[in-house]
This record gives structure tokens, C-alpha cells and sequence, in this order.
């Protein structure tokens, strides 16, 4: 089968003749895969930022897909069902799980135990294959995949897999009260969906920072946002403070992580030298601009080592900071209620459609954020666009 | 709240997912009665067909694991090595980001031992870079084409 194959720092291959995946336990479904995105977090894999990132390991952690072929013990879906699959694979019965914190499963990655398995996300997420592939095997397929309503477009679907609920988090994990001022910093997808749904928490006002004009084009239409350039921005902390009437924001959310770029000491120490767990700008940024007893959201991805972010000032100012990975089993039947009520439109966020052999090509353009990309897809050789 | 309460109903959804209930001493995931302890319920061990390294911090493998690639080589020594220590510790960090640098190197030589000769030209998106972006990389080339001259340059030099 057609499948991605990590060589190395910034070098994907594509194979022809990649082993199409078995069922290795009873509740696994292998999945054909249908559409596949690159995510802004498969971009750290990329650059190599993520440890215990093998040679040979196939990424992609949102797709959709038809069931294939089902493990002894699956009864919630059927071969030939078309399904969302969460990006985070969970068991749906350890003490996590029960708690809905789905993406802190302890049953499905045996390398860390900080974070449930991924696909395609390194062995730090459990080491499982990716769906930027043909066929994807799926663990526990009675608690993740999800049968996609008749009339979704697909192309909604697949942003249903990570990205929507992401940044649907970021906004939920804000405590927006009604009247806040939210700063989401980071105009990627996932900063694109937070902007977009802090107002379903009813923000009063919404502002996103970025340095990418086009992004911040498309999300100040998108998302009916406040937009500013940082770049343009001589002190982007001290910005905020004077648009807040020198308080600060309610709620500031990371929705970049460790690719940010805005402080050469956080860029050279964090993204050039690995000294620490990548750039940490957005989140120092966030912390320093929150108002004294604000929430600071954090979804953009680290490394697992550490970061050089303002603690004092966490402390001092009394800042909650909440976290995690979106629990997408938790928030898709809210998040597809949404979508059919027209409230959310996912894909119109999707402005590249590229075939899945050129995923290199792909990875290059999303990194170097080249032809105005914001989301591409990778289509299967197999399936009509 | 830096404003007054505006009214932006406009906004298609405005306001339909609010909850003044969710401070951040409320929390997202439904509570538990504790104390917690670690078990298995009723999830099967997936047969452990392969090298599969598991966090000290756990007491086994989870009941399913991926099937990416298996250490193997240097490389897999200083994984190995590096699951000898905690997650909290540099000395598992760092000889698993080693680790990756040296597998990248296996990779290149497994495949010349395969008779394969990696394209490197394709595998790192340069024609999508040249496509869209020449100026960029040029100048990345130029930088490389120069530290290696100068590299070669400095060891011819002392010999």
C-alpha cells in the first residue's frame, strides 16, 4: 500500500509497498483511509523536535475512513462503515477514561505515561502507524471511531478528527464568561477554530495575533475577529495591556507551541539548539498578557522536557493555566451538532488538496507556510477528490 | 471583563455553549470517587509480538502498543538505555533525541545496503520549495554549498 515513511529531520518518503496493517487484537478495525490531513503538530515530528521519532514510522493523526475488516470483539461499527476516527486512541475503561479524559487513556501507550497513544505521532505516543497511509489499524474501535451522519462532506469529517475539538478546547479550558476579552495567539488551524468557538462561549471580544498576513486575513473573516501582527508589534504583551484598558485579557490561549517564532532567545534556544522543548513565545506571550487572576489555555504542543516560561509571574499574578490534549470522543457530539446546524463550517479552512505521493511536498509548503497554505489534505490515490 | 457586555448575537452560535459554571475550579472531566489505583479492567493484552520499550514509570506494557518500527542498531541501544530512566529525567530525554539522529544515518546506510539511494531532493520537498519559493531556497543552498566548502577547506588546510 501507499503509505508516508519518516527518514529523518524534514525528509518524508513515500512508499509503494508498505505492509497494509493486520489486526493485532480483538477490539482492532483496520481502516481504509478516505482523507488525511497534516497537522501544524506533525510539523514538530518533522522537524525532528519530538523524541523517539523512528526512521520508518508513518504519520498522520486525522483521518477518516471505510471500516475494512474488524477485530472479534468490535460491535460498534461494521465493515464498510464510514468513520472519524479521534486522534487519540483510548481504551474507555481505565480510571482516565472514565473520566472522559480520553486522551490520557493509560491502556494504549506503553512509552510515556503522560498521554494516550497517537497515530502517527513518534513511540512518545505509543508508536502506533499513522493514517497518512492507504490503511491504518485502529485500537479499541468500540470507544474511537465514530460513524460519520449521512450528508457530512468528508472533508468536514476529517477536521472533526483533531482540529475542531483542539481548538474547541482551547476555548472550553478558557472558562470564557460571557463579556471576556480572549487573545488566542496563533492564527493556524487550531488557533482559527479557538477564535471561532470562544464566541460560543460568548466572548465579547475576540483578538488574534499572528505574523502571517494572510492567516490573519482569513481568520478576521472566518472568526470575526480583532487580528494583529506581531510583527508590527514593537512589544505585543504591552500591545494587549494598552487594547485592554491596561489591565489585560480574560483568557489568552496558546494555540501554537513549539514552532513559535517571536524571540530569538526562545527561537534559538527552543527550535535551532533543542536546549529546551521548543520555542515557548506564545505561551510566555499568553501568560504575560492574561490579566492578574486570568486563565491562560494551552494546545499548542511541547516536547516532554521543559521550556523556559515566566513561572514568577504565573505565581504572582495568580494565573490558572489549564491544559491537555482534546478529548475528541467527548466533544464530537456536541461538535457535529454544531456543524449541522451550520454554526461551525470546518472546511473552509482546507485550501490545498494534494495527492498523498506528494505528501513531501506537502510537509515542505505547510512548514515554510508556502502558496498561502492553512490546511492542506493529502487524497488517497483510491478516492475520487 | 475589560467591557461592558456587547451585544454580538450576531454572531451565528454566540453564546449557546456558555456556562458560568465552568471556572476553573469546575472541572472538564467527570469526577471519580478515589482512591485511585492502577489496574487492568477487562482489556486484553495485545500479544507482544515485537520489542516493545515501556515508561519505568508503569508497571507493563499497555494493553495495546503500536507497531512502529523496533529499535534496532545504535540507535536502539541508546533507546534502551534511555528506558532505563524516568520520564522526569535529561538521561532519558537525551539519548532518545541521540537516538533519532543516529537512526536518520542507519536509515541512509540500511538503504544504500538495500541498494536504494535515497532522494534526498524528493524526500525533502525542494521542488514544492522551488515551486513557490526559490529566493528561500537558494539562499538555504547557498548556505549549505558554503559551510561545506569551508569545512572541506579547513580540514585540507591542516592536513
Amino acid at each position: 500500500m501507499l503509505a508516508t515513511n519518516y527518514r529523518g529531520k524534514r525528509r518524508i518518503r513515500v512508499d509503494r509497498d508498505a505492509p497494509i496493517p493486520e489486526i493485532q487484537h480483538t477490539q482492532d478495525a483496520i481502516i481504509k483511509v478516505t482523507r488525511t490531513c497534516i497537522c501544524g503538530s506533525d510539523l514538530h515530528l518533522y522537524n525532528g523536535n519530538v523524541p523517539d521519532t523512528r526512521v520508518g514510522s508513518v504519520f498522520g493523526h486525522e483521518f477518516v475512513g471505510i471500516v475494512s475488516e474488524i477485530g472479534n470483539d468490535v460491535t460498534n461499527i461494521k465493515v464498510g462503515d464510514q468513520v472519524i476516527v479521534p486522534f487519540n486512541i483510548a481504551c474507555g475503561e481505565c480510571i482516565f477514561c472514565e473520566q472522559e479524559l480520553y486522551a490520557s487513556c493509560h491502556e494504549s501507550n506503553a512509552q510515556s505515561t503522560a498521554l494516550s497513544g497517537i497515530f502517527g505521532y513518534s513511540h512518545l505516543a505509543g508508536g502506533h502507524q499513522g493514517g497518512q497511509a492507504e490503511y491504518v489499524r485502529v485500537p479499541y474501535a468500540n470507544v474511537g471511531p465514530m460513524v460519520i451522519p449521512e450528508n457530512m462532506d468528508l472533508d468536514d469529517a476529517v477536521l472533526l478528527a483533531d482540529i475542531l475539538p483542539t481548538g474547541y478546547q482551547a476555548a472550553e479550558m478558557g472558562g470564557i464568561q460571557k463579556g471576556d476579552t480572549v487573545v488566542v495567539f496563533g492564527a493556524g488551524p487550531v488557533g482559527i477554530m479557538a477564535a471561532k468557538c470562544a464566541w460560543l462561549f460568548g466572548a465579547g471580544r475576540v483578538i488574534v495575533i499572528d505574523k502571517e498576513e494572510y492567516r490573519l486575513d482569513f481568520v478576521r473573516q472566518y472568526a470575526n475577529c480583532e487580528v494583529y501582527n506581531f510583527l508590527s508589534l514593537e512589544d505585543p504583551v504591552r500591545f494587549i495591556k494598552q487594547i485592554t484598558d491596561w489591565v489585560g485579557a480574560d483568557v489568552c490561549i496558546d494555540a501554537v507551541g513549539a514552532e513559535a517564532a517571536g524571540d530569538a532567545l526562545q527561537t534559538i534556544t527552543g527550535r535551532k539548539l533543542l536546549l529546551q522543548a521548543g520555542s515557548a513565545t506564545a505561551l510566555q506571550w499568553a501568560i504575560n498578557s492574561v490579566k492578574k487572576g486570568g486563565i491562560v489555555s494551552v494546545v499548542g504542543v511541547y516536547g516532554p522536557t521543559g521550556n523556559l516560561v515566566p513561572i514568577g509571574n504565573v505565581v504572582n499574578k495568580g494565573i490558572t493555566i489549564r491544559a491537555g490534549q482534546a478529548s475528541v470522543k467527548r466533544l464530537l457530539p456536541r461538535l457535529i451538532k454544531h456543524l449541522q446546524d451550520g454554526i461551525i463550517n470546518p472546511k473552509e479552512l482546507i485550501t490545498h488538496r494534494i495527492p498523498l505521493e506528494e505528501a513531501a511536498d506537502a510537509y515542505r509548503m505547510f512548514s515554510g507556510k508556502l502558496d498561502y497554505m492553512i490546511k492542506p489534505v493529502l487524497i488517497l490515490p483510491t478516492v475520487s477528490l | 471583563m475589560n467591557n461592558e457586555i456587547k451585544d454580538n448575537s450576531h454572531i451565528k452560535g454566540w453564546g449557546i455553549d456558555a456556562d458560568p459554571k465552568n471556572d476553573p475550579t469546575y472541572p472538564i472531566q467527570h469526577r471519580k470517587e478515589g482512591p485511585f489505583k492502577y489496574e487492568r479492567k477487562d482489556q486484553k493484552q495485545q500479544p507482544i509480538t515485537q520489542e516493545v520499550l515501556h515508561s519505568n514509570e508503569r508497571p507493563n506494557v499497555s494493553a495495546v502498543y503500536g507497531l512502529g518500527p523496533e529499535p534496532s542498531g545504535l540507535s536502539g541501544k541508546l533507546r534502551r538505555f534511555a528506558f532505563e530512566h524516568g520520564e522526569g529525567e535529561f538521561s532519558h530525554w537525551i539519548p532518545l533525541i541521540l537516538a533519532d539522529r543516529v537512526n536518520a544515518i542507519e536509515g541512509v546506510l540500511d538503504d544504500l545496503k538495500n541498494g536504494k539511494f535515497p532522494n534526498i531532493i524528493i524526500e525533502k520537498g525542494w521542488p514544492a520549495q522551488w515551486k513557490h519559493d526559490k529566493k528561500g531556497l537558494i539562499k538555504k543552498l547557498s548556505i549549505y554549498t558554503a559551510i561545506t566548502v569551508g569545512t572541506i577547506w579547513l580540514i585540507v588546510r591542516k592536513k
